[in-house]
């Protein structure tokens, strides 16, 4: 029942826990009209995911990250009815009727979810027909959402699945605009429709981008932004218009009368000032996100997360004061100005300061290798000194992502109760040398590496060259 | 017997002076893989003198008098060479004036030499030796033309003298990148190819020697294949009493860059990813007999292999293209290298349009993920000391310099690099790096920011003090 949709919901005695559907609770009861003023849907397009049905499984004997900092060895790990029934150690009880996996020299760990993709958006094959993520017409667009640019049969999700041992992902706008719309995320679940992969319960998130790539788009068109202070200027012009909208329409829902002009972007505002949409903030440069920092606290939101964030190293102090993470690369650099000061070191280095890191890929090839990304950024700290241990460094590509992404009451760790988000790697998965053995998601067998029936193959791939083939 | 010295004063055994280039070192103790595909070797030696690999291996002797180098617990190999990169050309990509890459509005393409824009001071060039990579093939990307000119081998070393060969090679496009110069079809771009081949056979059949470097002899045909890779001379300097016939497209100047290509005194790489392209550029010999031909990209090649195989062409491949990005990558998959490898194809990797100019150290973790997959039930992979060899001997090899670098055989310039662990491992890094048995450094941009931000705050003074 827990991933029945809201919107298939008819019975009233369930509604409670349809609350995102709901119009914001009013502080004050009196205020509060005998039939609240007809509003919007908050979930247009709601989520029909469903899990896949899955055997009582139990994993016996491999090493266990939890993805929150614990290992257990030799260990076990069951999983049933979708969910993660147990872990501990040998003495854990197993269901008689489990199928029993023997994981002795292989580890698990929980699914990883990569805080940052455009799969499906910008999917393979990489044709202009399918370049969907930036709404290059204006550099304030929060009306667009990511969503309706997915196309499921994007190839790559398979390789994420398969290779990169990735259960869910967020799937976001590009950063051509300073507003660059809604992203959605979505579980790695093959499927016919977006809706069938939405992650259910997920938030929304908001793309915004700071730094040279709006001021670049549009100050090439003689548009703003044109430089990095109308970028700020625009935002805040923005933001200062939300804020009066919400100030409507949570009026209107309270009170009732006539129903405020609807404004598609500024709803998507409104849902970030109302704490529902969390912000991802594209942005490079420290100095630029300590602006950003404070942006938000004039007009009283807060930054989930900073993507790409390569000088976040300089400002690890600042973040962690701010309560943002980062989701960064383990080694990109260069690329453009405001990449020129990446260094292997700014994932351990903002750990260490106590703030929240994160190993995001941005790309369809990287997102096959989140595992390596975090072994390299590992390594590189171990180096200057930053001892952080294997089962810790886990947390940068499941737990905080699952933080930054508002999901990680259902996922990112293999604590009792939650998703069945899984993945057996064949070795220690922080080794060059180690895949994933098998992928389960919400306890569902969707990766097999010794089946190769257990491998999605994806429409566009019937019939072509390679179908079916070890990628 | 001289006490070993430890790593850190390495420095003293092989710096930069003259005289200490004449001292015998032998590095002992160290796992020593050789580069050549040969399996590593536990406590090997490798014993340099003169900027060169004297001997290396199990059981090698050390010299009476030789400084010692004491690596164990390290691994030791031959640098890796960039087997298909941009290094040395551009700063920041997206920062145009420093990106020499191509040249959208040159009125030159086939004639365009890359070596005088190289910078051995680049960024790149430092980060990137300080990952282990010690030499690179550097090649231009086209622009208005097919032909993009004519790429270099260079060298990674800390001082003014990064080229290593100039003119190696005429890199060219002739698949879905090469229809769009040509002006919107591989047929297109086939006949422009021919064409130019054509101006450069007429170019080439008046030309006279001039002084300082003008057209070379013609091969004799007992030269094919056995005929040496050597510098090319700067053909634009072709005599300019030589005739041409009225109907050309080509600038003298690039005609004339293309005759060593048709002489097959220079390596024509040439950029194609669809099996179909692989097999329309293989055939390309049947019309020019003496084109050296290498494929770079060849997505596809594994559905093809045994005919690159029986055609004798090498490969630079990416090493993990497994989507497909384009029409031409669909049959796109990480075991393409083993499968071609397999087939008897000589592959080495490359970094084609993929972070080509500044990660290029990434190529270690690439050949890695090669041994990875051969655990996999229905993938290919390879052995490590063949994943090795497609980051050091093959590249090498493949334009024609495998007698020079690449490997830890005797006679090789001294490239080595002490790692810290197995160097195809993600937690490995590079210790010590030597370039023509000279100490590199390998302090740079990053590791002085990092070291400056190792706490974030500031002391009692500004970050800007802090180096």
């Amino acid at each position: 029942m827990r991933f029945i949709p809201c919107a298939a919901v008819l019975t009233a005695a369930l509604l409670a826990g349809c609350a995102k559907n709901d119009p914001p609770a009013s502080a004050s009861a009196e205020a509060k009209p005998r039939t609240p003023p007809k509003t919007y849907s908050r979930d247009p397009f709601p989520s029909t995911y469903r899990r896949y049905p899955g055997p009582v499984t139990a994993v016996v004997g491999a090493t266990v990250f939890d993805g929150e900092g614990g290992r257990i060895e030799n260990g076990t790990v069951v999983l049933a009815d979708g969910v993660v029934q147990a872990v501990g150690g040998p003495g854990t009880a197993i269901p008689a009727d489990a199928i029993r996996i023997d994981g002795r020299g292989k580890w698990v760990t929980p699914g990883i979810i990569d805080v940052h993709s455009h799969l499906g958006d910008y999917p393979s094959p990489s044709v202009e027909a399918h370049q969907d993520g930036n709404e290059v017409t204006g550099a304030v667009r929060p009306e667009v959402w990511a969503e309706h640019s997915v196309w499921p049969q994007d190839p790559g999700f398979s390789r994420a699945l398969a290779n990169g041992g990735v259960t869910a992902m967020q799937i976001l706008p590009g950063s051509a605009n300073l507003f660059g719309g809604r992203s959605v995320t979505v579980k790695n679940v093959p499927a016919r429709t977006m809706q069938q992969m939405k992650f259910p319960g997920a938030p929304y998130g908001l793309k915004m981008a700071c730094g040279e790539n709006p001021k670049r788009v549009y100050g090439g068109r003689n548009q703003m932004p044109g430089s990095r202070m109308a970028n700020v200027a625009l935002m805040r012009q923005t933001w200062a218009r939300a804020q009066e909208y919400r100030r409507k329409w949570d009026k209107y829902e309270r009170d009732g009368g006539e129903m405020p002009t609807r404004d598609l972007a500024m709803d998507t505002l409104r849902g970030v000032l109302a704490g529902e949409i969390l912000v991802h903030n594209h942005c490079y440069r420290a100095d630029e996100m300590a602006v950003i920092m404070d942006m938000a606290k004039e007009f009283g939101y807060r930054v989930s997360t900073f993507h790409h964030a390569v000088e976040s190293y300089k400002i690890a102090d600042l973040l962690k004061a701010n309560n943002v993470c980062s989701a960064m690369w383990a080694d990109w650099w260069g690329f453009k100005m405001e990449a020129y000061d990446g260094i292997q070191e700014n994932v351990p280095l903002v750990h260490n300061a106590g703030a929240c890191a994160i190993v995001h890929s941005d790309d369809p090839n990287g997102i096959q290798r989140l595992n390596q990304e975090a072994a390299k950024a590992l390594a590189h700290g171990r180096r200057m000194g930053i001892q952080v241990a294997d089962e810790v460094a886990w947390s940068w590509l499941s737990f905080n992502p699952a933080k930054a992404l508002g999901i990680a009451d259902k996922t990112g760790s293999l604590k009792s109760g939650k998703m069945a988000d899984v993945v057996l790697w064949n070795g220690h998965p922080f080794s060059v040398y180690s895949r994933p053995e098998r992928v389960w998601v919400d306890g569902a067998l969707l990766y097999d590496a010794n089946d190769p029936k257990r491998r999605p193959v994806s429409d566009f791939e019937l019939g072509q060259p390679g179908e079916g083939d070890v990628k | 017997m001289r006490r070993a010295i430890t790593l850190s004063l390495l420095a003293a055994a092989l710096s930069s002076a003259a005289p200490a280039l004449a001292q015998t070192v032998a590095i002992t103790g160290g796992t020593v893989a050789l580069g050549d595909g040969s399996e590593p070797i536990e406590g090997g030696t490798v014993v340099v003198r003169g900027g060169r690999i004297v001997a290396a291996g199990r059981d090698v002797a050390v010299p009476a008098g030789a400084q010692r180098v004491d690596a164990t617990g390290k691994w030791v190999t031959p640098g890796i060479i960039a087997g298909f990169s941009r290094i040395g050309l551009i700063e920041v990509d997206a920062v145009n004036a420093t990106n020499d890459v191509s040249a959208a509005n040159s009125p030159f393409s086939a004639a365009i030499d890359v070596a005088p824009a190289i910078n051995p001071r680049a960024a790149a060039i430092q980060v990137n030796r300080a990952g282990g990579v010690t030499r690179a093939i550097v090649a231009p990307g086209t622009a208005k033309s097919i032909f993009a000119g004519q790429g270099a081998v260079i060298d990674l070393g800390h001082d003014m003298e990064a080229v290593t060969r100039a003119r190696a090679f005429q890199f060219v496009e002739l698949g879905e990148t090469g229809a769009d110069d040509a002006g919107g079809s591989r047929a297109a771009a086939h006949v422009l190819f021919r064409n130019a081949l054509r101006e450069a056979r007429d170019l080439g059949r008046f030309a006279t020697p001039i002084a300082g470097g003008g057209a070379e002899r013609e091969p004799r045909a007992s030269d094919q294949r056995d005929f040496p890779l050597e510098e090319v001379p700067d053909n634009r300097l072709i005599s300019a009493g030589a005739t041409r016939p009225e109907d050309v497209l080509l600038t003298r100047f690039d005609a004339a860059a293309l005759v060593p290509v048709l002489q097959g005194r220079q390596l024509l790489l040439v950029h194609v990813e669809r099996a179909s392209d692989i097999l329309q550029v293989l055939a390309l010999t049947k019309e020019f007999p003496r084109l050296r031909l290498v494929l770079v990209g060849a997505t596809e090649g594994w559905t093809v292999a045994d005919r690159i195989a029986a055609a004798g062409v090498p490969v630079i491949a990416n090493a993990l293209n497994d989507l497909p990005s384009t029409f031409e990558q669909l049959a796109a998959t990480q075991s393409n290298v083993a499968r071609l490898r397999a087939a008897g194809v000589e592959v080495a990797l490359g970094m084609i349009n993929d972070d080509e100019a500044r990660q290029v150290r990434l190529a270690r973790q690439q050949a890695g993920n090669l041994v990875a997959i051969g655990r996999l039930p229905g993938a290919s992979g390879l052995s490590w000391g063949e994943a090795l060899a497609t980051i050091t001997s093959a590249p090498a090899e493949a334009v024609g310099l495998g007698g020079e670098i690449g490997s830890l055989r005797p006679g090789r310039r001294a490239d080595i690099v002490i790692w810290s662990g197995d160097p195809l491992e993600n937690a490995s890094a590079a210790e010590v790096v030597l370039i023509d048995g000279v100490q590199q450094p390998l302090d740079n941009h990053q590791t002085k920011l990092r070291d400056r931000y190792r706490t974030p705050t500031e002391g009692d003074l500004p970050k800007a003090y802090e180096r």
